[in-house]
């Protein structure tokens, strides 16, 4: 990715698609919210929230790692994603069924430096998932630490 | 048994929800398939990073709590929704080979406006480790049934 100083608040990028299988689901409610597989057994289990999130990540990490890919053959400066301290205001507005498709998006909300870490800057950004139908399925606001430009670079 | 319901929650208590051991198999599989950076899966990158050393994906980190607050108390519990997450916050490196341990106290409670038989719970959510220190923190609210009357 770019480096902190060179990242407009306000960009926005597509993060891609993913398919909800009745598989992925059980296996991940088996393994994190077991609790959910003694519901309604008529109704098609939905996903757990958290499969939804954390398919979030992977898509930004998939997406980073593409965008780097392309900087390097550029031959232009790669700058490093820190850890993220945390984030906010997560909500699941409608569940995920299988077979549901979900496109994710990230946007830069809001960006500062770090004031604990000089060479990191914190960028805050809203993430969101979309089903086939356009509805809203996942939104909530992450932040990341993000390499500032290094001294002479 | 006795179901959990929402007027069962008292603001102050604090459930303990249970302990669980994280492995480094744990934490590599779940990075590979949701958080595949290589600060979660290789320990020279890990250590180079922010983190110091190999650790957990805070997501990671979150299932495991979703885990233990399941099993520890909402199992037993009349949920109808848990609508979102108020807040995360990833305070320290989860480690391999960590035992974690899940307390939930009861911050609030509040009636659903409008709806006469269900109210919200507001829990603050910890993870600790062996040393106490706290690894993780989460503000949610889920949505319960009220008694039936």
């Amino acid at each position: 990715m770019k480096f902190f100083e060179d990242i407009p608040v306000g960009e926005a990028a597509m993060l891609g698609s993913h398919v909800f299988t009745a598989a992925a689901i059980a296996a991940f409610a088996a393994r994190f919210e077991p609790r959910l597989l003694r519901l309604d057994h008529d109704a098609p289990l939905p996903a757990s929230g958290w499969q939804v999130a954390c398919v979030w990540m992977r898509r930004l990490v998939d997406h980073r790692r593409n965008e780097d890919a392309e900087r390097r053959a550029r031959g232009q400066p790669v700058a490093t994603l820190g850890p993220s301290p945390g984030f906010r205001d997560l909500q699941w507005p409608a569940p995920v069924y299988p077979g549901d498709t979900v496109t994710y998006r990230n946007e830069v909300i809001d960006k500062r430096v770090s004031l604990s870490r000089p060479r990191w800057g914190l960028l805050m950004s809203r993430n969101s998932g979309h089903n086939q139908r356009g509805e809203l399925v996942l939104s909530f606001v992450s932040s990341a630490f993000v390499q500032r430009r290094p001294d002479g670079a | 048994m006795h179901r959990l319901a929402w007027e069962d929650f008292v603001v102050g208590s604090v459930t303990e929800l249970g302990t669980l051991c994280i492995s480094r198999d744990d934490i590599v599989e779940f990075a590979a398939e949701f958080d595949p950076q290589p600060m979660h899966l290789d320990d020279a990158a890990a250590a180079a990073s922010m983190l110091g050393g190999l650790a957990a994906s805070g997501w990671h980190t979150c299932c495991l709590m979703m885990r233990l607050l399941g099993d520890g108390l909402l199992r037993d519990a009349n949920v109808l929704r848990v609508p979102g997450v108020e807040d995360v916050r990833w305070r320290a490196p989860v480690r391999p080979g960590e035992t974690l341990t899940a307390r939930a106290t009861v911050l609030e409670t509040w009636p659903a406006p409008g709806h006469a038989d269900r109210g919200f719970v507001k829990l603050r959510l910890e993870l600790t480790d062996a040393r106490a220190t706290r690894l993780m923190t989460m503000t949610m609210s889920p949505l319960l049934a009220r008694a039936v009357t």
